[in-house]
């Protein structure tokens, strides 16, 4: 087992480095957001490549959670929050009146910074994306909630337990639950808000190991503060700062040369 | 589900989902559901309407046939004759003999009740005797009112021999246990609030628990208090059939809580009872004394949130 | 000179602590107050209606003889009466929360409804009567039936179911709908599949205790007209029916002391129900209390 995740990993590293023209999921440009009078994001260019994961960074309130709830328009639950300026999904803006969000949501997932399970079974969970989305064959629901379990890793710990209730997984457990829950309706994107925060260090390994492995699949975005973190699996890094994206490069650029001195000093700690 | 994933066959999720997709459907569901909660929302404003409207309707009607001078100033309530007599002066004052009867029982008990939970109690014994105050407010008024007219009168009797059967301090007696709940739970919620702070802040003056409780926790939860009593007055004009069935049908301005009295709403229950056909004057009295008694409900009700709102800005 | 004095301070220290204990215990006698009335009245209604309490009380119809009375019309017609109580509160009265937790903007109107509500929930169940008697019975022509004694019921609880559902609801983290969102559903199916059957357990509890209450509830039937008497059963919602309370009431105003022990009868009978409602809602609470 572990020897064909390792495995997997170096191809997926090989694969990365490998061929340099990638796609682009999302083109941002000169985005603006704005809370009531609150300017949270302030001319945001950022264009963010296919099956690789890319890490945000930045110090508190810089706008981090805000930029990625703005890619899958989860920010417009916010009373009071306007924008400006395009963001491109697979080339189609996302504020276009006739992309509906329904649709958008369903090609980008979510994973919050705390586990979400939903009151209800294992299995209901992960298979509660597809159900509303039509899908009612309870054949393919099986196999789809057992393809998304062992994709985020956690089938072989809940394959007897499916139908008891998903409040008695543990910490860890719970947000690998909720990966499964997101996988299962096989995203495009999966979006990630400091996915590990709230998780000990044992199930943030388990977690970080698991999203390398999606990015076989996926494209991911991750918002973290752990700066070990990003460096450890990101592909790209985007250091924000109150609003606005200081720098954006390739990871290993970032954690060595940043070219901006705020970089420099975010990243060696001394600030934030 | 345990069989290895190969002899599966494979399918997309999001292609099956795309098949799947019935917009149209969705996006009606969507736009109908609000307005049909809001239709559900919107009956509890008819309500409101509905009580009003009626009130004033058939209260306006009563006073093409009584002036609205002998309503407030008669003092005799006797729509039995011909002409009947149409005073709601003694209605009035029955009502308040029995709501101050049942204050007087309450609010003692009431506030022992909140200090002791609040101040002294230990959780265990909260946890005790919290359910059976709310026991006690939950006990239908109908077998408060039984108890009333068949233990408590004839009890009291033992010790006032002129009381008569029915009157106005068994009733009110038994109300005030009745809205004790309703003041202790209030008050003792609003004596929590105060913050902890406080009370250590005498405590450590080398005051005792009671001095604390009276002197410190009291007056910062005096407006939280004020209001639950408010809200109990509210409830003791509004209650209905402890005072129909133990409190009498003689309306009368007298102060002696001994003898016969009615209530606002003795009344009204005494003429849905007995036949008076509708259209009569009668039939719409009891309009116009319903409408009197909501006013007075209202302004309670009214003055309690108003009251309550305050403390909020306390700390 | 000092400024206090130390012995003075040390004699008034014994009288306060003194005083602290009265006090305290005086406390606990008002409070013990309220259990000692409880018991009085338990003990007094048991001792005077259990005699009676048989399967023939349960089974026979009113009668003017004591010894042949029983609540079999009005035991049924209570249940016939809650059977409109019931699907109509829960309808009305988690509809207009969910209107009010999820739709609704914070404007005026909204505002509106809310002080309404609350305000609904302070009018004396008296003038609820007087409003079923003016819409329900006379303007709709429905009579003293099954679903106008049902529909006024109905609108007396609301405020209470309404209040019960809002709390429920307003306690699904917003995490969960944030997930249901993220998955790409749409508000109501985040509203039906996510935020309504973890708020299931606290709107039945409070329904449940709203309920209780309207089964006990007597005035606005008097009001209404409901006959105190009935030797039929109401074979549709729109027949005359009597209600439990009703006999009760209509048993404790005869003078005769036999009708005032089935009156106590009848009143085990109602508070049997009552507590078995409100142990079933406790049992809910109990067992769904903190889940997220
Ligand atoms: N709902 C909101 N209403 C108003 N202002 C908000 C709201 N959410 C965030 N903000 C403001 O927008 C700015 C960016 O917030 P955001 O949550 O995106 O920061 P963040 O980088 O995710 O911070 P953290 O690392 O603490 O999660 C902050 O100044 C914050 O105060
Ligand atoms: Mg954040």
């Amino acid at each position: 087992m572990t020897f064909t995740v390792e495995k997997k990993r170096e191809e997926a590293v090989k694969e990365t480095q490998g061929k340099r023209e990638k796609n682009v999921v999302y083109k941002t440009k000169e985005l603006n957001l704005w809370y009531g009078e609150t300017h949270a994001l302030k001319n945001i260019n950022l264009d963010i490549y296919e099956n690789e994961i890319t890490a945000i960074i930045g110090p508190s309130g810089c706008g981090k959670s805000t930029y990625i709830k703005t890619l899958n328009r989860m920010v417009e639950l916010v009373p009071g929050v306007k924008t400006s300026g395009e963001i491109l999904y697979r080339g189609r803006n996302i504020f276009d009146k006739d992309f509906e969000v329904e649709e958008l949501r369903t090609r980008v997932g979510m994973v919050f910074q705390n586990p979400n399970p939903f009151p209800k079974s294992i299995y209901d969970n992960v298979a509660y994306g597809p159900r509303i989305h039509g899908i009612k064959d309870k054949k393919i629901l099986d196999q789809i909630v057992e393809k998304s379990l062992r994709g985020a890793a956690i089938w072989d710990e809940v394959k007897d337990r499916l139908h008891e209730n998903a409040y008695g997984l543990s910490g860890g457990q719970q947000q690998r639950l909720c990966i499964a829950r997101c996988l299962a309706i096989e995203p495009d994107v999966i979006l990630m808000d400091e996915p590990t925060s709230a998780l000990d260090p044992i199930s943030t390994l388990k977690v970080e190991e698991l999203v390398q492995e999606l990015k076989k699949d996926y494209s991911i975005i991750i918002v973290t503060h752990n700066m070990q973190q990003a460096a450890r699996i990101s592909d790209k890094t985007a250091f924000f700062l109150n609003g606005e994206v200081i720098e954006y490069d390739d990871t290993d650029k970032i954690f060595s040369t940043p070219s901006d001195k705020r970089t420099e000093d975010y990243i060696t700690g001394r600030f934030g | 589900m345990n069989s290895m994933s190969s002899d599966k066959e494979q399918f997309s999720v999001q292609k099956l989902i795309a098949e799947k997709k019935k917009n149209g459907a969705k996006k009606r569901t969507e736009k109908i559901v609000p307005f049909i909660l809001l239709m559900t929302a919107i009956v509890s404003v008819l309500t409101t309407l509905g009580i009003l409207f009626t009130l004033l309707f058939e209260t306006f009607t009563f006073f093409r046939h009584v002036s609205l001078i002998e309503f407030l100033t008669n003092d005799t309530w006797y729509p039995f004759s011909d002409p009947g007599e149409y005073g709601i002066l003694p209605l009035i004052s029955g009502t308040l003999r029995v709501t101050g009867i049942a204050i007087l029982v309450a609010v003692p008990i009431g506030l022992s009740a909140a200090i002791y939970l609040s101040e002294f109690a230990k959780d265990r014994v909260r946890r005790i005797i919290k359910p059976i105050l709310e026991v006690l407010g939950g006990i239908p008024t109908i077998v408060y009112g039984f108890f009333a007219l068949t233990f408590v009168t004839p009890l009291l009797k033992n010790f006032i021999p002129s009381l008569e059967i029915f009157n106005a301090l068994s009733p009110g007696i038994v109300m005030g246990i009745m809205i004790t709940p309703t003041i202790a739970s209030l008050s003792e919620d609003a004596m929590s609030a105060v913050p902890n702070s406080i009370r250590q802040g005498s405590l450590a003056l080398g005051a005792t628990k009671f001095e604390t409780a009276i002197k410190v926790v009291l007056p910062a939860a005096a407006s939280g208090i004020i209001a639950s009593i408010v809200l109990g007055i509210s409830r003791a004009i509004g209650e209905t059939m402890i005072v129909s069935i133990a409190g009498g049908s003689t309306p009368n301005l007298s102060l002696d809580v001994t003898r016969s009295i009615q209530t606002m709403t003795a009344y009204i229950v005494q003429v849905a009872q007995g036949d008076a056909g509708y259209g009569t004057t009668i039939y719409y009295s009891i309009y116009a004394v319903g409408f009197t008694l909501f006013l007075f409900t209202l302004v309670m009700n009214l003055l309690a949130t108003w009251i309550s709102r305050r403390i909020r800005e306390e700390y | 000179m000092k400024l206090i004095d130390e012995k003075r301070v040390s004699a008034g220290m014994k009288r306060r602590i003194v005083r602290n204990a009265i006090f305290k215990n005086l406390f606990l006698f008002a409070t013990l107050l309220c259990l000692l009335f409880l018991i009085v009245l338990f003990y007094r209604i048991l001792s005077q209606g259990l005699p009676h309490l048989d399967w023939h009380f349960l089974n026979a119809l009113p009668s003017r003889k004591p010894e042949n009375a029983g609540i079999y019309t009005a035991l049924n017609g209570t249940l016939w009466m809650m059977a409109v109580v019931v699907p109509v509160t829960m309808i009305l009265g988690i509809g207009t929360a969910i209107y009010l937790e999820e739709y609704a903007k914070d404007n005026k109107f909204t505002t509106f409804i809310r002080v309404n509500i609350s305000n609904l929930a302070g009018v004396p169940s008296v003038v609820y009567g007087l409003l079923g008697l003016t819409i329900f019975v006379r303007a709709l022509g429905l009579g003293t039936s099954v679903l106008a004694a049902g529909l006024t019921m109905s609108l007396l609880i609301l405020p209470v179911v309404i209040v019960a559902a809002q709390e429920a609801i307003r306690a699904v983290p917003n995490s969960l709908r944030e997930a249901s969102y993220g998955m790409g559903a749409t508000k109501w199916q985040t509203i039906l599949h996510v935020v309504l059957p973890a708020a299931i357990p606290g709107i039945l509890t409070g329904t449940i205790l709203a309920l209780s209450r309207a089964i006990g509830e007597t005035a606005p039937l008097v009001v209404l007209g409901i006959p105190l008497y009935l030797a039929f059963l109401p074979s549709s919602f729109l027949d005359e029916f009597t209600a439990l309370p009703m006999q009760i009431y209509n048993w404790t105003s005869r003078p005769q002391a036999e009708f005032q022990d089935l009156a106590a009868a009848g009143i085990i009978v109602l508070l049997a129900i009552l507590i078995l409602m409100n142990s079933v809602a406790i049992l809910i609470r109990n067992k769904f209390q903190k889940r997220y």
